[in-house]
This record gives C-alpha cells, sequence and structure tokens, in this order.
C-alpha cells in the first residue's frame, strides 16, 4: 500500500435528508472542516439507495461511495436503515466477487446533532482510500460493454454530442 | 423539439460561499453546461434583489429550469420555490446546490478543492433539474375531530383546548380514571401549591365538556388512514358496571370483601378493593370490578356488590366494547414509566425496608394517601429522625439511562422540604450537579438550602444495613463520596428515598408503531424537529405532547400540551392540508405482482388489488422514504422528485469531470 498523500480520492456521498444531510449542514454551520473529497447526493432515506447508485458512481469513476444514514432505531421512516444495511451488505459481497475492497463502499450513521462525527467519517474514508489509491473503474470498462447501463439520451443531448 | 432552457445563478452569500469559492469562475463554467442559457453569480441570492433576478430571468428569457447555488436546501428550497412559482413556473422544476455549508464552509483553505466541489454539486443540480417533473401538492380535507391518547395532565390540557375552542375530541386512557401521574401527587414545585386542588378541576371540565368524549379504561387497537382521515379502533374494557345507572355513590367497595395491594395508583403501598376506582376525584366517577381479584369470577360466589348497589348497576356479564370513529389529527400524550429502582441492586430497594421510590414517597406524603400524609416508615408508625435524598437514580449514569431526567432535582428538594415540613428530621440529599433550570427554581433551591438540608456532591455507591459502628446499628446507611471534600462518607439514616428517573413506556416502541411515530435511542417519541418543531412527529397529523417526548416537569408538560392541541387547531382551520408530493406510485400495467414491496412500506401504504394483481400505493398514505422504489425488483415503482432517472443523472452530473475521458458521457466535453 502507498502512502498518497498527494491522490486526492473522489468520494460520492450518498446523505439521506434527515440525520446525516443535516449533520453535514451541521458541520458547515459551525465550520469545521474536513477534505473535499466528497461529493454528496441528498436522498430522502437510505431506504431509497437502489445499490445500482453505488455500482454507477464507481462506474463513473469514483473511488469509493459513503452512504449515510439516522442511527438504527432513529429512521425517521422508521427502518429504511435497516433495508440499507441489509442491501448495503449485499452489495458489498457482490463487490467483493468483483475484486473491490470493501472499504471503498462504507455505511456510517450520523444524527443530525453529529456535525463532527460526520467529518470524522468523511476524514477516516478519505485516509483509507488514499492508502488504498485510485480505484479507476471506468478505464477496467470497456465502452462497448452492453451491460454498461447507459442513461437514456434526449434528443438534444445526442445532438448536442454530434455538433461537438 | 426541446427547448429546455436553465437558469444557473450563484450566490456569493456576501463573503461566506465567495470567499472561499471562485464564484465568478464557477458561473462562467456552468455557462457552457449543457442547456443552460444563462448562469449569474449576486451578492444574496435570497435576498428579493435576487429573488427577483430569477423571476426575471424566467419571463424574459423563457427559463424552463432552475438552479440557485447557495445554501442548504433545508434553509432556502422554500423561499427559491417560491420565487419560481411567482414567475409562473412548477416550483418543482428547481434544484438546489448546496455549495455554502457542504463546500465553502467545510473546505476553507483549500480554495480550488471547494471550487472543484461546487462545480460538481452545480453539474448534478443541473443534470437532475433536466429531468424533474411538475409537480402538484396534494390537498386532503381535514376531519375536525382529534383523538387524544393518554388522561394525564398534557393529554387533558390539550382535549381542553381543543373541546373550548369548539371541536370535537375523543380522549383514550387506558386506566379507569384520567390524572395520571400528577393525580398521585401531594404537592408541586416551585410553588408547592397541592396538585389535587390545580389538577381536579381540568379532570373534571373534561369529564363534563359537551365537546369531549371521554373513553376511560380503554385502549387504541388500529389506526388507519392519514392525516386528516383517521379510523380509529379502540377497545373500552369491560368495567362490568353501567355508566349510565352507576352514581358513584361508593357503597359497592365498602361492601366488597376483598382487599388488594394498589400497585398502580398507591404504588404499592395501599390497598384497594376488588370493585374499585382509583381515588376519589376519579374522573369518571364510575368504578370497575377487577376480575382477576373477585370472588365472584373465581369461585362463582358472592355477589356483594350487586347486592348492595342501589341502582342495580352491576353487570357482571358486560363484555369489552369496541368504538370505531374517524379523526382528522392525533395526539400522544402516552407520558412514562418510573425507573425501576430493583434495577441497581446495591441501593437496596426492596430488600431494605426503609428505601422508598420517590413515587411512594408521593403517596406516603399525600393527605389522601395510605397514611394520611404522615410520613412513616415501613411500619406506618415510626417518624423518621433522618432522612437520606438521593439523586440521579437510573438517570444520568451509563449502566441505566444516559440522560437526565429533568425532574429529579426539583422533587428531590421538593422532598427535602415535606419531610422538614411534616418531621422536623434531618435530610441529606446527594446529588451529582444540582440542575434547578426553570423560572423561580433556583430561588426554591436556595430556599431548601436555607432550610437547612445537608446537600452532599457525590453519587451514592451503596445503600446498606451492615452496620460498622455502634451509632450505625439498625440504621440504613448511604456510602457516598463526597466529592467536595475529597472522602468518603457513611450517613446512616432511618429513611431513604430514591429519586428515580423517568423512562418511556413500556409498550412506547408498539404505540409508536401504531401511529406511525418513531422512537430515539432512549426510548421516547421522536419529534419532527427538536428545536423547531417540538411536538410535530415525521408523520402528518400526529402530535405528541408531554413526558412521552422526553422527561419533563409539569410546566413544560403543560406547555407541550397547549402547543399540540394550537398544531390541531391551525391544520382543523384550514379545512384542508397540503401534502409534499413527494410520494411513490406503481406503474400497474407493468408490477408483476410480486408484492415484495408491499411488507416494506413502513406506513402500510400499498395495498394489493387482488382483482387485478398488481400492488397502489395510497398516495396520501405514503411519506415518500422511497423505500419501495429502491427494492421493486421491475423497476416500475416511481418515488417522486427522487425517480431511478433522477438519481442517476445527478451521479453522472456529480462526476461530470472525473468521467470526462469516456464519449458516452453527455456533459463530459464541455470540461475539457
Amino acid at each position: 500500500m502507498s502512502d498518497n498523500r498527494s491522490f486526492k480520492p473522489v468520494i460520492v456521498g450518498f446523505l439521506c435528508n434527515w440525520c446525516s444531510y443535516r449533520a453535514a449542514d451541521l458541520a458547515g454551520t459551525s465550520r469545521v472542516g474536513y477534505p473535499a473529497t466528497l461529493r454528496d447526493i441528498r436522498i430522502m432515506c437510505t431506504g431509497r439507495l437502489d445499490p445500482t447508485f453505488v455500482l454507477r458512481a464507481l462506474q463513473r469513476g469514483a473511488d469509493g461511495v459513503l452512504i449515510m444514514g439516522c442511527h438504527p432505531g432513529q429512521c425517521h421512516y422508521q427502518e429504511g436503515n435497516y433495508k440499507a444495511i441489509r442491501r448495503v451488505a449485499l452489495l458489498k459481497r457482490m463487490l467483493k466477487q468483483f475484486g473491490i475492497d470493501e472499504r471503498r463502499v462504507q455505511l456510517h450513521w450520523a444524527s443530525a446533532a453529529q456535525g463532527v462525527l460526520f467529518t470524522e467519517t468523511v476524514s477516516k474514508m478519505t485516509q483509507e482510500l488514499q492508502a488504498l489509491g485510485p480505484l479507476d473503474w471506468p478505464h477496467n470498462w470497456p465502452n462497448e460493454d452492453p451491460y454498461v447501463y447507459t442513461l437514456p439520451k434526449t434528443k438534444q443531448e445526442a445532438a448536442h454530442e454530434q455538433q461537438t | 423539439m426541446d427547448d429546455r432552457r436553465v437558469g444557473v445563478y450563484v450566490c456569493h452569500c456576501g463573503h461566506n460561499i465567495a470567499g472561499t469559492v471562485d464564484v465568478e469562475q464557477v458561473a462562467e463554467w456552468a455557462q457552457r453546461l449543457p442547456y443552460v442559457a444563462v448562469a449569474r453569480h449576486f451578492q444574496f441570492m435570497c435576498a428579493s434583489t435576487g429573488q427577483e433576478l430569477i423571476e426575471e430571468d424566467v419571463r424574459e428569457l423563457g427559463l424552463t429550469h432552475v438552479v440557485v447555488a447557495s445554501c442548504s436546501p433545508l434553509m432556502h428550497e422554500k423561499t427559491f420555490r417560491n420565487a419560481c412559482q411567482r414567475a409562473g413556473l412548477n416550483p418543482f422544476l428547481f434544484a438546489m446546490a448546496n455549495i455554502r455549508e457542504h463546500a465553502s464552509w467545510v473546505h476553507p483553505n483549500d480554495r480550488d478543492g471547494a471550487t472543484a466541489k461546487a462545480k460538481a454539486l452545480i453539474s448534478a443540480a443541473v443534470s437532475r433539474v433536466l429531468r424533474q417533473n411538475e409537480l402538484e401538492p396534494i390537498r386532503v380535507n381535514i376531519h375536525p375531530a382529534t383523538l387524544i391518547v393518554g388522561g394525564g395532565i398534557a393529554g387533558i390540557q390539550a382535549a381542553l383546548e381543543i373541546a373550548d375552542a369548539g371541536h370535537h375530541v375523543y380522549l383514550v386512557e387506558r386506566e379507569p380514571s384520567i390524572g395520571g401521574h400528577m393525580a398521585m401527587f401531594d404537592k408541586t414545585f416551585p410553588t408547592l401549591d397541592c396538585a389535587a386542588c390545580i389538577l381536579t378541576p381540568k379532570m373534571f371540565d373534561v369529564g363534563t365538556h359537551p365537546n369531549v368524549t371521554l373513553l376511560t379504561y380503554s385502549e387504541v387497537e388500529n389506526v388507519e388512514g392519514f392525516v386528516g382521515n383517521f379510523q380509529i379502533r379502540v377497545r373500552q374494557k369491560a368495567r362490568r358496571v353501567i355508566e349510565d345507572l352507576c352514581t358513584g355513590c361508593g357503597t359497592c367497595w365498602e361492601k366488597c370483601p376483598i382487599k388488594v395491594i394498589d400497585e398502580v395508583f398507591e404504588a404499592g403501598l395501599g390497598y384497594r378493593k376488588a370493585i374499585y376506582r382509583p381515588f376519589p376525584q376519579s374522573v369518571p366517577k364510575y368504578p370497575v370490578i377487577d376480575v382477576e381479584n373477585c370472588t365472584y369470577f373465581r369461585t362463582g360466589k358472592c355477589r356483594m356488590c350487586e347486592k348492595s348497589c342501589p341502582a342495580g348497576a352491576i353487570d357482571f356479564d358486560m363484555e369489552d366494547r369496541i368504538i370505531e370513529f374517524e379523526v382528522g389529527n392525533i395526539i400522544l400524550a402516552t407520558g412514562y414509566k418510573l425507573f425501576d429502582c430493583r434495577r441497581i441492586p446495591q441501593y437496596g430497594y426492596g430488600r431494605l425496608p426503609n428505601v422508598y421510590t420517590s413515587l411512594e414517597f408521593e403517596r406516603l406524603t399525600n393527605a389522601a394517601g395510605p397514611t394520611g400524609g404522615k410520613v412513616t416508615l415501613r411500619d406506618g408508625e415510626t417518624e423518621p429522625k433522618s432522612v437520606a435524598i438521593i439523586h440521579c437514580v437510573g438517570s444520568r449514569d451509563r449502566n441505566y439511562n444516559r440522560y437526565c431526567s429533568a425532574i429529579c432535582c426539583m422533587s428531590s428538594l421538593k422532598f427535602a422540604h415535606l419531610v422538614k415540613e411534616k418531621t422536623g428530621a434531618e435530610v441529606y440529599n446527594f446529588y451529582i450537579d444540582m440542575r434547578p433550570i426553570a423560572k423561580e427554581y433556583e430561588e426554591f433551591y436556595h430556599r431548601i438550602l436555607e432550610e437547612g438540608t445537608h446537600f452532599i456532591r457525590g453519587r451514592v455507591a451503596e445503600i446498606t444495613d451492615a452496620a460498622h459502628t455502634a451509632e450505625e446499628e439498625g440504621k440504613t446507611i448511604v456510602v457516598a463520596e463526597d466529592t467536595l471534600l475529597g472522602r468518603q462518607r457513611r450517613i446512616p439514616v432511618d429513611m431513604v428515598i430514591l429519586a428515580a428517573g423517568l423512562e418511556p413506556q413500556a409498550d412506547a416502541a408498539e404505540i409508536g408503531r401504531m401511529f406511525g411515530v418513531g422512537c430515539g435511542t432512549a426510548g421516547f417519541f421522536t419529534e419532527r424537529h427538536p428545536k423547531l418543531d417540538p411536538v410535530a412527529t415525521m408523520t402528518e397529523g400526529v402530535y405528541i405532547a408531554g413526558a412521552c417526548q422526553g422527561p419533563k416537569d409539569i410546566p413544560d408538560t403543560v406547555a407541550q400540551g397547549a402547543a399540540a392541541a394550537a398544531r390541531v387547531l391551525g391544520v382543523i382551520s384550514q379545512r384542508e392540508v397540503t401534502l409534499e408530493p413527494i410520494r411513490a406510485s406503481i406503474d400497474e400495467s407493468r408490477c408483476s405482482g410480486c408484492r415484495i414491496c408491499n411488507a416494506l412500506c413502513p406506513y402500510n401504504a400499498i395495498e394489493y388489488l387482488e382483482a387485478e394483481g398488481v400492488s397502489r400505493v395510497n398516495a396520501a398514505m405514503c411519506k415518500g422514504c422511497g423505500t419501495c422504489v429502491a427494492a421493486c425488483p421491475s423497476h416500475v415503482i416511481t418515488g417522486a422528485h427522487f425517480t431511478f432517472e433522477q438519481v442517476m443523472a445527478e451521479i453522472d452530473g456529480i462526476m461530470v469531470d472525473v468521467y470526462s475521458e469516456s464519449p458516452t458521457a453527455p456533459l463530459a466535453e464541455i470540461m475539457a
């Protein structure tokens, strides 16, 4: 493992609207810094996390995916985070078979009051990914691979592509 | 013809964003994203001038979608949605990129990193907003009646507020009488006015109010529906006393030959009969027959109550009654349960005779209690000459409950005063910290200090009857480290009162599930927002009040009861309520009827239509969590505003700079 401090990993985050997104907001309002490695997407609940979201992020070049929800027992939709636990566990089993280190996909909890915990989680994951190095998955996927899912393109998008 | 035109607005937020993020460069860059017709940066987007900028552009440039990159959507999403609406744009064609809380404020020393992140977040928002659809808020009518669960002081206060405003209330109470814990108390802090004197008039009002249907000895069995239209089923346990005939004269319980230890109202210190009402001021005044202990139900003989009743109101064959009704709103005021002091064996409760719980002491000192208000030891005669009061029993203790139970400091001070007043005994209060935090509480603390109560700062290690010296012989000895003196102390006393903590009701989680209310780590009901929305819950139309939300004293409980009532009245007076249209819906033509989603829904909002062989979402019951959307193996459930396409587009957008080498990425080239 290389100690590659200059490598800036890209982490795609899926944060639930009620706890972890608010924890991230709180980190902001209390000015607690963390590395600019996380790019977060708000979903209403970690129960909404379709495992294909994670695959998509990795396929688009993310070095890691961080999923954060409410603490077990505190889900604002009662039990969505429990469903996330199960889905992520299955997903990780599959990713292992792809040869992806399990530290690249992490599921954590932060309540709306745990801004500091949120930043610590991001910092820790960043360090872990720095040690692991880049994933660079897109290059491992031939573009003509029929199993790569691409979004249906709108007409204008297709036109735009042709123009350039 | 695709004529989508996006407007992107990058906010400086004064220096808050612009100080770290290169907003000019970001706006210039955003201008080159596909479909972006205009990208501007502006000092304060949330100011009226900023909002007008959006409105003008929508009108003049014909924008079809709007993205604002500024603060958290939890802060200003509504503001900008309204601006879009004023300009004639559906508010759901708007997206927000959080470049303040999630970028500038958290990466202050990394200008490049923060700027790159801002670009990624904006690109994600643009990519997403292009796939957002027009949505209309859902409107439902409000049934004007309200269900209140729990007849303690919180439920009573809420019931009176709503009933006085002219709306109907169903008040459901599990015990035979309303009144809750407050009815058991003698005095209330800090004014020391008598609990019964201030509570019983309110109880009477509830009992006689024309707008209140009082259902005591009853429990809610089932709740269906959603805000405005809940269907409630209540089981009223058989009193075996006909309420229409009973006058509450009391002949039946005088004649009843069976004495039972009253574990509920008298905290195990006194007796009641097998036919009883909990206390003289009970509302309603009708007794109930305790079937488990009644001789007639055990042996088939006796019937003393029936023979003695002058009104012929006893009906041994009475059965449970099922009552069904509709309400528009629900208030949960289910209260608390006292910490079981037996869980701390070294405190000797249940083993050492003169160790009492706070509730036992409340009954002991109550003029209507088992000793007539005389403070005595377990023998019922001897007055204690020294009393120790232990604070924080089961609270602020990582072995039991980490939280502070909020009321114990003040009730312990009250006990100290009552002991002194009634017996003149020496009183020792063992505390960790004194927390008399509300109005006139600190003054009360000083009054108790001046009365000569001894305060010892330290958690009690042990309460024992093993004497070390002759002086300790026959006494109950409290062992604690006095952290102010820095040494161990052993204080022999006659009586120990444990100020037990407050815990959630044993069935709080079950009740929460029935009403769609979550419980926090401690087990109390979770409010919608801990500061700004303390009585609402995540389920629309369900409110919480009092100690079921967390430990609190009577003034706070009453305030919450009234607050919940005010919220309910607000909803009732709107006649209809609008709901966020973030809901799931099923494409029935493609649904395979596998029913995987049915069991996953935490709100039972998905029903299976047998005839059609497909599932359907009840939009008003759906809360939009999206767990069914993620689980549908056929991908035919759509989560409005968080569709598969929208989230996927957001991922693509957020990774646009990383994925730039692939020709399939729609936004890729622009990043060059």
